[in-house]
């Protein structure tokens, strides 16, 4: 399979991608954040140094969910008061792409869906508090105030210029899963659902001092 | 094209105790929000780059795991490392009963916990990734998976020791709200603090499960009293004994039927007498000798009297004419009537049967001694008297024998209930839904 690539505008470094539909990027070797304009990548900032992190997956990572192939090919880290989380932006081998969150290795599998109702403004949502997306009911299990911490690889949107935001976290008693971010206005609503490390048959997984 | 540089390896941390200078690791790598300094019983931020000492510990509240920190055992298939251990307590009426609880981590499968009450009985935890859903009820319950939990109890329970290191930020003397539900072995538990309530899914699991998972030396201390999701080891058996009740009566109901059509039930003796108390003759006397043939089968020996307002005892023995072996009975007979205020009665029954079960075949004679109310020489009144009649039946149904098989059949399954219910009110006794009155 051939894969695009580009050089990188700030350090002419070659950068790969690993999904034609990115419309962001990190270089590897300058960490700048590059976006996509018109047929040209545009570098509009640089990450900081990634923390200290210990989820076992990384851009490169393999695996198959509901029997469809995915790669990792890009994240966002959050940082919230007791830690961090990760957001995995996974693509499918049908070139649908989707998310893994990784929230001290407990893992959500979510997409993203139309927000199909009209959500009240975040200061009056509490939890307990339960909304109906397409025929479900989820209930509103936590309010976290997270951090914008770094991004890496591709992503399918903008998102390098942010600062604190809200994020509801529901469940069903189904065992479904939404998280809506209120960073964006309208919101963005992703629904999926929570997923055992070992369903996903990880390939390419980071390595753990004293566990390989 | 996949990329060939091999994956940069996860260090652990390491790091120095602010306070005593001592080396701590950080096991859970960046998952650690809390350490506590093996040495000084520091509890450190490990989110600060400094590692600020939150809080210290007295080297006398000092407590030693059961699981050494630093083990690991198999759960669900993957390896566990012990990385922190905490002793909780709640106070009740004055009493403290704690229990510890292990953080158990693999870098890939995340955070679990094992439970000891320190009375033999272990729980292991999973994090619960759906909503229980409350089910409005007399006595709470929630719903979870489509199983019913039943609310076990409501406690307050504070930290009173710590070691190893904490997914979260941990505090000696917190304080957090507790409830259980159980559907044994499994219990939900929710804690509830102002952000969140956070539900986990235990496992009930043996010492011996322990000791196997982690290879701990020795053998595990035997467990006391009833776990609140301890399954109660007499699941199920009532069930299968009254099950096992049903298909013996219906076994029985076979026999009986068969025992009914293919007895022969052949009279082999009969014989009219007559007998007078007080009367100097021996009262005893033996019958001719008759045959048994065929299988062993009962032998029904029926008598009937023509007694009226009287009684008369029969004392007959079955003797085997070759072997001499015999078997005894008795029996009284009365036969008494009347008229008062309430019409006419009668009591008791002029006619006996006496059985005997699997008699084997062969030559057979009785041995029978009637007694009746004995008039001694020179009192006024008729000697008592009755004229009798004996017969002999060979190869009868053994009816009587199937009724006591029946009350025999029916002790397993209800003392196997009764089992089952004193295991059950044990594990209640426990619960806020104990029985104020009732055991001492």
């Amino acid at each position: 399979m051939s894969q695009p690539t580009t050089n990188c505008p700030s350090c002419g470094a070659p950068v790969q991608f690993r999904w034609s539909g990115a419309i962001q990027t990190t270089c590897e070797f300058c960490h700048s954040i590059l976006v996509r304009s018109d047929l040209d990548w545009q570098k509009v900032g640089k990450v900081a140094d990634l923390p200290f992190d210990s989820s076992p997956i990384q851009i490169g990572t393999e695996g198959i969910y509901r029997q469809k192939p995915f790669v990792v090919v890009g994240r966002i880290i959050y940082d919230w008061e007791d830690g961090s989380w990760n957001e995995w932006h996974v693509v499918f081998n049908d070139g649908n792409s989707g998310w893994i969150s990784d929230a001290q290795s407990e893992y959500d599998v979510s997409f993203i869906a139309t927000l199909n109702i009209a959500l009240p403004p975040v200061e009056q949502i509490g939890r307990g508090q339960t909304f109906r997306f397409y025929d479900h009911d989820y209930t509103v299990t936590s309010l976290t105030r997270a951090h914008y911490r770094g991004v890496q690889g591709e992503l399918p949107f903008q998102f390098w210029d942010k600062s604190d935001m809200m994020f509801l976290d529901l469940r069903s008693p189904d065992g479904r899963f939404g998280t809506i971010d209120f960073s964006e206005n309208p919101p963005l609503l992703f629904l999926g659902e929570p997923v055992e490390f070992e369903a996903l048959q990880f390939k390419n997984l980071r390595l753990f001092e004293g566990w390989n | 094209m996949g990329s060939t540089v091999m994956p940069p390896v996860v260090k652990v941390k390491a790091l120095y105790c602010p306070s005593c200078g001592g080396p701590v690791e950080l096991k859970g790598f960046a998952h650690s929000l809390s350490v506590v300094c093996p040495q000084c019983l520091s509890v450190l931020d490990a989110t600060s780059p400094t590692f600020d000492v939150l809080q210290k510990l007295q080297e006398s509240m000092r407590r030693t795991p059961t699981i050494p920190l630093g083990s690991r055992g198999r759960f669900d298939g993957a390896p566990f490392e012990a990385v922190g251990y905490q002793i909780r307590q709640v106070v009740d009426d004055g009493q403290v009963f704690e229990w510890a609880e292990y953080v158990l981590f693999n870098p890939y499968k995340g955070f679990r916990y094992l439970v000891e009450d320190f009375k033999g009985h272990w729980n292991f935890v999973r994090p619960v990734r759906y909503l229980p859903v409350a089910i409005p009820a007399m006595k709470p319950m929630v719903l979870a998976h489509s199983q019913k939990f039943k609310h076990f109890i409501h406690s307050q329970a504070a930290t009173s020791f710590v070691l190893g290191e904490f997914p979260w930020r941990v505090k000696l003397g917190e304080t957090v709200d507790c409830n259980d539900y159980i559907a044994p072995p499994l219990m939900l538990s929710s804690e509830t603090t102002e952000n969140e309530v956070v539900w986990s899914e235990a496992e009930y699991i043996t010492g011996a499960q322990v000791w196997e998972s982690f290879k701990l030396p020795g053998s595990p201390p035997a467990e006391s009293g009833v776990f609140a999701n301890q399954p109660n080891p007499l699941t199920g058996r009532p069930k299968a004994a009254w099950r096992m009740f049903g298909m013996m009566v219906a076994l029985l109901f076979v026999l009986m039927i068969f025992f009914a059509v293919t007895s022969k039930s052949e009279r082999v003796f009969q014989q009219d007498y007559s007998f007078t108390s007080g009367s100097t003759s021996e009262p005893s006397f033996v019958t001719p000798v008759f045959e048994l043939k065929g299988r062993p089968a009962a032998v029904e020996i029926k008598i009937k009297t023509d007694l009226n307002q009287d009684w008369a005892y029969f004392g007959v023995t079955l003797i085997n004419e070759t072997t001499g072996q015999g078997y005894d009975m008795g029996k009284e007979v009365s036969y008494y009537s009347g008229s008062d205020s309430d019409g006419s009665w009668t009591e008791g029954e002029r006619n006996a049967t006496l059985t005997v079960g699997s008699v084997p075949a062969g030559r057979y004679y009785l041995r029978v001694e009637p007694e009746m109310e004995s008039t001694t020489a020179g009192t006024i009144g008729a000697p008592h008297s009755m004229r009798y009649s004996i017969e002999v039946i060979h190869d009868v149904p053994p009816l009587g024998y199937f009724f006591l098989v029946l009350i025999l059949l029916l002790v397993p399954p209800i003392w196997i209930s009764l089992r089952k219910g004193m295991f059950e009110s044990k594990r209640w006794s426990e619960s806020d839904y104990a029985s104020s009155g009732g055991s001492d």
